[in-house]
């Protein structure tokens, strides 16, 4: 053992303190850091991440790759119903799988391998590890989509010019679409986190994502015309998507309206892990 | 110190810890001992605020832990299995926990010499063998150079030179000063590494005593073989202590230390062939101890023909 260790002797009234002198108080700031080092010190952080860019990218190239290869053969129809910008950042729809798994394993990963009473032994307050995660991984998805929706949109964009198909980002709510992808993927990401923490386990956060977002809006239509228009549009996933939409559609909210709404999904969720965490057992 | 008062715990319907008080002091190794299903978790988690008590508290060092601003600096923990995320390094495992309280980069890599894990510090912790993980779990205990340690089943699976590494490291930190409390299952080892023991079963205070009350207690017998058997037996000869012998060279001695017979031996001129307390009398005090508390038992079925 080290030196500096003094042989505090046993008895006084004062538990011993040996060693070092330390102001070791616990921060926000310092969680974040630990967080930070644990978001990036697993392989699978990365993978996840690179599979959303490539699936963002990647699937935008291709559809726009393909219209612009088949446009002569398209029916007048599908002609009219082209719409180039959301064409080159369709891929969101596979990024977003990406993203909310990430999310959910970002918390439940610690659940499951134990990590998570390691996690709360140091810092008891258990708050602080939801706001770190949630505000690191938010951070991160945010940067990596609307830089992947941008390079999707001007990728797609230069392939639909040689039929001068292509829209460009000064066209009107253009911009508002490609930071929409990026928008729309963080709260996905919030999404995960939080369910991951409600549920505590990947297979349940992750169906409990995916339910949200792809299930749910299925089962609306189900719903008698009349209801589920009216329902649909609030839908998390619906509303969130509001935000992409070049055009308002009847039965959709606005676009900020809609995102608001998304984001609201997430807090009450985030809210509701916060609580639990608080009170159960780790 | 840490202070557990009337402490209990019940999950539903199940009562895994009832009414449980003790106090761990600083200075010396006490093992908290009892069988597997016993409350140790349990009462471990509740130390480190994992799990809130139904009722009672318990406090380290004056606070509950939970209020404590920089715990990693007042109690290290070693929790159950691994409370590590197998896809990390050893490496930033430590890092990361280090990082919550502004302990630096220097400790962590202090910490993994201190444990020994310096060649595989950058290797994932998944695939660690049981050994290296409670090395791992010893090492992020360490962190903070705490004064008090909380260690739960820490030799398990260690092999031979693991165990004696811990317990001289155990035995070294109680020695600064620092508390130490320990779990085990394993009355045998506890004779070895603690000086104080705190025994639960089902969740009940069954001893908190000095491992040497406990021994004497459990009538732990010495055995002893000599040529001068017969001078030894009449040199022993008190009230409380009793001699047998099976053989004209062995003598079997309750009542009395190892080293109290030593000594009178050494004082009389008598060369010694063997002196060794019976371990095996100490495990069957605990096991007599927590015979009814034992929650999983093979059933011991009654051999023919022995009267009831």
């Amino acid at each position: 053992m080290s030196t500096t260790m003094s042989a505090a002797t046993a008895g006084g009234g004062t538990p011993p303190r040996p060693g070092r002198a330390r102001q070791g108080e616990v921060t926000q700031l310092r969680v974040l850091h630990s967080e930070w080092i644990k978001l990036r010190s697993l392989r699978s952080t990365f993978a996840t991440l690179i599979v959303a860019v490539v699936a963002l990218v990647g699937l935008g190239a291709l559809f726009s790759g393909f219209v612009a290869g088949h446009w002569d053969h398209m029916t007048a129809r599908e002609q009219a119903a082209f719409r180039p910008g959301m064409t080159s950042l369709r891929g969101y729809f596979l990024a977003q799988l990406a993203v909310g798994v990430l999310g959910v394993l970002v918390v439940s990963g610690e659940y499951a391998t134990g990590m998570i009473r390691a996690t709360f032994a140091a810092v008891p307050g258990r708050l602080p590890v939801l706001w770190a995660k949630a505000g690191l991984f938010a951070a991160v998805t945010w940067l990596l989509m609307t830089a992947g929706s941008l390079m999707a949109f001007l990728l797609g964009q230069a392939l639909l010019s040689g039929r001068h198909l292509g829209a460009s980002l000064g066209d009107p709510g253009e911009i508002r679409q490609v930071m929409g992808v990026g928008l729309y993927l963080t709260v996905v990401g919030l999404l995960g986190v939080a369910l991951g923490a409600l549920l505590r386990n990947t297979a349940g956060g992750i169906a409990a994502v995916f339910g949200l977002l792809l299930v749910v809006p299925v089962l609306a239509q189900a719903l008698p015309a009349s209801w589920g228009d009216h329902v649909d549009q609030w839908l998390p996933s619906t509303a969130g998507q509001s935000v992409m939409a070049l055009h308002r559609e009847a039965h959709t909210l606005a676009p900020w309206t809609g995102f608001a709404v998304f984001c609201g999904y997430a807090a009450v969720a985030l809210a509701g892990a916060a609580v639990l965490l608080r009170r159960r057992d780790a | 110190m840490i202070e557990a008062h009337a402490l209990t715990k019940r999950y539903g319907e199940r009562t895994a810890v009832t009414e449980l008080s003790f106090t761990v002091r600083p200075g010396v190794v006490t093992g908290f001992l009892g069988p597997n299903g016993a409350g140790k978790s349990t009462t471990m988690r509740m130390i480190l605020g994992l799990d809130a008590p139904t009722s009672g508290w318990v406090r380290v060092n004056g606070k509950e832990y939970a209020r404590h601003r920089a715990p990693l600096y007042e109690v290290g923990a070693m929790l159950e299995a691994r409370a590590v995320h197998t896809g990390r390094s050893a490496y930033h495992h430590l890092l990361a926990l280090a990082a919550t309280t502004g302990i630096p980069r220097r400790r962590v890599e202090e910490v993994i010499d201190i444990v020994g894990l310096r060649e595989v510090a950058h290797k994932r912790a998944g695939g660690f063998s049981l050994g290296m993980g409670q090395r791992l779990g010893i090492a992020s205990a360490l962190l903070g150079d705490p004064a008090t340690l909380v260690l739960d089943e820490p030799v398990n699976g260690l092999d031979p030179e693991g165990i004696r590494w811990i317990r001289t490291l155990l035995k070294d930190l109680a020695a600064q000063g620092r508390t130490v409390l320990l779990s085990s299952h394993l009355m045998s080892e506890m004779a070895l590494t603690a000086e104080h023991l705190v025994v639960i079963g089902r969740g009940r205070l069954m001893a908190d005593m000095t491992v040497a009350d406990f021994v004497k207690g459990a009538g732990g017998s010495v055995r002893v073989r000599t040529d001068e058997a017969d001078r030894l037996r009449r040199l022993l000869a008190a009230p409380g202590v009793a001699v047998t012998s099976e053989r004209s060279e062995v003598l079997e001695v309750t009542g009395l230390s190892s080293d109290r017979i030593g000594r009178t031996a050494a004082d009389a001129g008598i060369a010694l062939a063997e002196l060794t307390p019976q371990q095996a009398s100490l495990e069957e005090a605990f096991m007599e101890m927590t015979r009814d508390a034992v929650e999983y038992q093979a059933p011991v079925r009654e051999r023919e023909g022995q009267p009831a």
